[in-house]
């Protein structure tokens, strides 16, 4: 059964349409990933799937609930979810652990405090306000808050902005053990190595409809995609796009007689295939 | 799977982690408690006069500053720290969560009547101990003190979340707010005796909750020999409450239908 089913999806803003007609269906225990420019739609469209906004048309099921109803209904569905927003910078005069204890309480079955202070790295600081803690540590306490709750779903706004490549690292071992735990997660980014690192797999939203959703291996058709080969030819750097790249180093490496002078063999990465995309949806 | 836990509950908490949070920022803290008191304080000194027999203006004084306490702490503090919140992204992470709206607003008043409670002892005890203020004997004004206080609070509370709605940003916010709380001090006898103001301002101020929370005030701690002083010559207790509680749902109804958890 799907966790998200979304069929139809339209939303404008008086003219601009910024959601037109968008499918999507996520499965239970998956990371999935929305890509997308800015003014895709993207954010509307995880905004409409958390509750925050309501649609013009289309229907949408979160955990099998619509997102769009209130009440006490809207409330047991909340307990099932988790959300960890782009920015907020509130509450500074709480301690990190006093934060999350209290945010603890609105859920049915939150996870153990301390266990979750642990698992975002936060032990050392529990005891520091909030105002006090630096960007990186501010959002491990977002997602510190978000997943308290022990939600069935995670939804990730643009999680690592601003954190250091080590900080980075860590924070994707903590979504991925998140994820073996039965969290399934919806993971918007702007980093397209971060959705590779993580994402089972991705959709490409543009012009406020999604254009292709695939593993991030095969998006773009880019598992199957020429590959370039590079090497130094004395004083130059030559490079060939071929479709048979071990035939050619073979044939470079008997020319060479050995060793082939600082050869790389590279397909294109998430990124070249998602600017293509983009690239030429825009057209 | 256990349940979740009750509006009323998470009302409960959310008070205490408010209470918390204020008594931690210093500054607002020693603003908010002790403003009426430097207040008291200067009026206090400028003005020695009776205002009637037997009333000093410290007398009178004190009553409308309880009553402008009311609304300062209440009211404008809410209407003020509310468009902050929402811009520091705190009420849409809030909203993200299963804590029910009626959560918020019930910590919000939980934290504006403790503050309340608290300036009020600073207020009397103060006034007594170097204004020479006269505390009342009869059981019964001490009645109407008690609910009135309760009354006003849970008026300002509710008003204070409703307009948190009109300023566009937290920025922004204390310059849409402040003046209007200025004016109705001035119109609503906080500062000056409201019968000698003209009759235009005395008739903007009555249909505003802080005239009538002086005026209930002022039937607290002044004789009730001063009653006939006031424009209808009596307290008009009765008035009092009507319109507090006509003002308390106004505010609770905007508050549900309109309150905004984020910027846009």
């Amino acid at each position: 059964m799907s966790l998200i089913e979304v069929k139809g999806l339209k939303k404008s803003y008086g003219d601009v349409h910024a959601v037109r007609g968008l499918d999507l269906s996520i499965a239970q225990g998956e990371i999935f990933s929305l890509l997308g420019p800015n003014g895709a739609g993207k954010t509307t469209t995880v905004e409409i799937l958390e509750g925050f906004r309501t649609r013009d048309a289309g229907s949408v099921s979160v955990l099998g609930f619509d997102p769009q109803t209130r009440g006490h209904e809207s409330r047991i569905w909340r307990n099932r979810i988790g959300i960890v927003l782009q920015s907020s910078s509130d509450a500074g005069d709480l301690t990190v652990i006093e934060t999350i204890k209290h945010f603890s309480c609105y859920y049915s079955n939150p996870r153990n405090v301390d266990e979750v202070i642990h698992s975002v790295g936060l032990k050392e600081k529990e005891g520091a306000l909030i105002r006090n803690l630096s960007g990186g540590q501010r959002r491990r306490l977002d997602v510190a808050l978000g997943i308290i709750g022990n939600p069935e779903l995670l939804f990730l706004d643009e999680p690592t902005t601003g954190f250091d490549p080590e900080a980075r690292r860590a924070f994707w071992a903590l979504i991925q053990q998140l994820r073996t735990d039965g969290t399934s997660i919806l993971l918007t980014t702007h980093y397209l190595d971060e959705a590779e690192a993580l994402a089972d797999r991705v959709a490409v939203i543009n012009n406020g409809v999604i254009i292709e959703v695939s593993t991030p291996a095969e998006l773009g058709g880019r598992a199957t995609s020429q590959a370039t080969v590079q090497w130094r030819d004395g004083d130059s750097i030559k490079s060939e796009k071929t479709d048979n790249p071990t035939a050619l180093v073979s044939s470079l490496s008997s020319a060479f007689k050995g060793e082939v002078p600082e050869l790389i063999v590279t397909r294109p990465s998430l990124e070249d295939i998602y600017l293509e995309m983009i690239g030429g949806a825009n057209e | 799977m256990n349940k979740i836990p009750s509006a009323l509950q998470l009302g409960i908490r959310r008070g205490a982690l408010e209470i918390r949070q204020f008594a931690r920022q210093r500054e607002s803290v020693v603003f908010t408690l002790l403003f009426p008191v430097i207040l008291l304080a200067i009026f206090g000194s400028v003005f020695k006069d009776t205002i009637a027999p037997g009333v000093t203006f410290s007398q009178y004084f004190v009553a409308g500053m309880i009553a402008s306490g009311l609304v300062n702490t209440g009211f404008q503090a809410l209407a003020i720290t509310i468009p902050m919140e929402r811009d520091f992204g705190a009420l849409k992470r809030l909203r993200g969560t299963p804590m029910p709206a009626s959560s918020y607003f019930i910590g919000k008043a939980i934290l504006i009547f403790a503050s309340m409670v608290v300036q009020i002892l600073l207020l009397l005890g103060f006034g007594v101990l170097f204004f020479g203020l006269e505390m009342p004997t009869d059981p019964g004004k001490w009645l109407t003190f008690a609910w009135l206080v309760l009354l006003g609070s849970a008026c300002s509370t509710a008003l204070g979340i409703a307009f948190s709605i009109v300023p566009k940003s937290g920025r922004g916010a204390s310059a849409v707010v402040s003046p209007i709380v200025i004016i109705l001090q001035f119109f609503s006898g906080v500062f000056f005796v409201f019968t000698q103001l003209p009759s235009w301002m005395q008739q903007v101020a009555a249909i505003f909750p802080l005239k009538w929370l002086t005026q209930g005030m002022r039937s607290v701690f002044l004789p009730d020999s001063f009653a006939t002083q006031e424009v209808a010559k009596s307290w008009e207790t009765e008035r009092t409450a009507v319109i507090l509680l006509v003002w308390l749902v106004i505010g609770i109804f905007f508050s549900v239908r309109k309150f905004k958890w984020d910027r846009d």
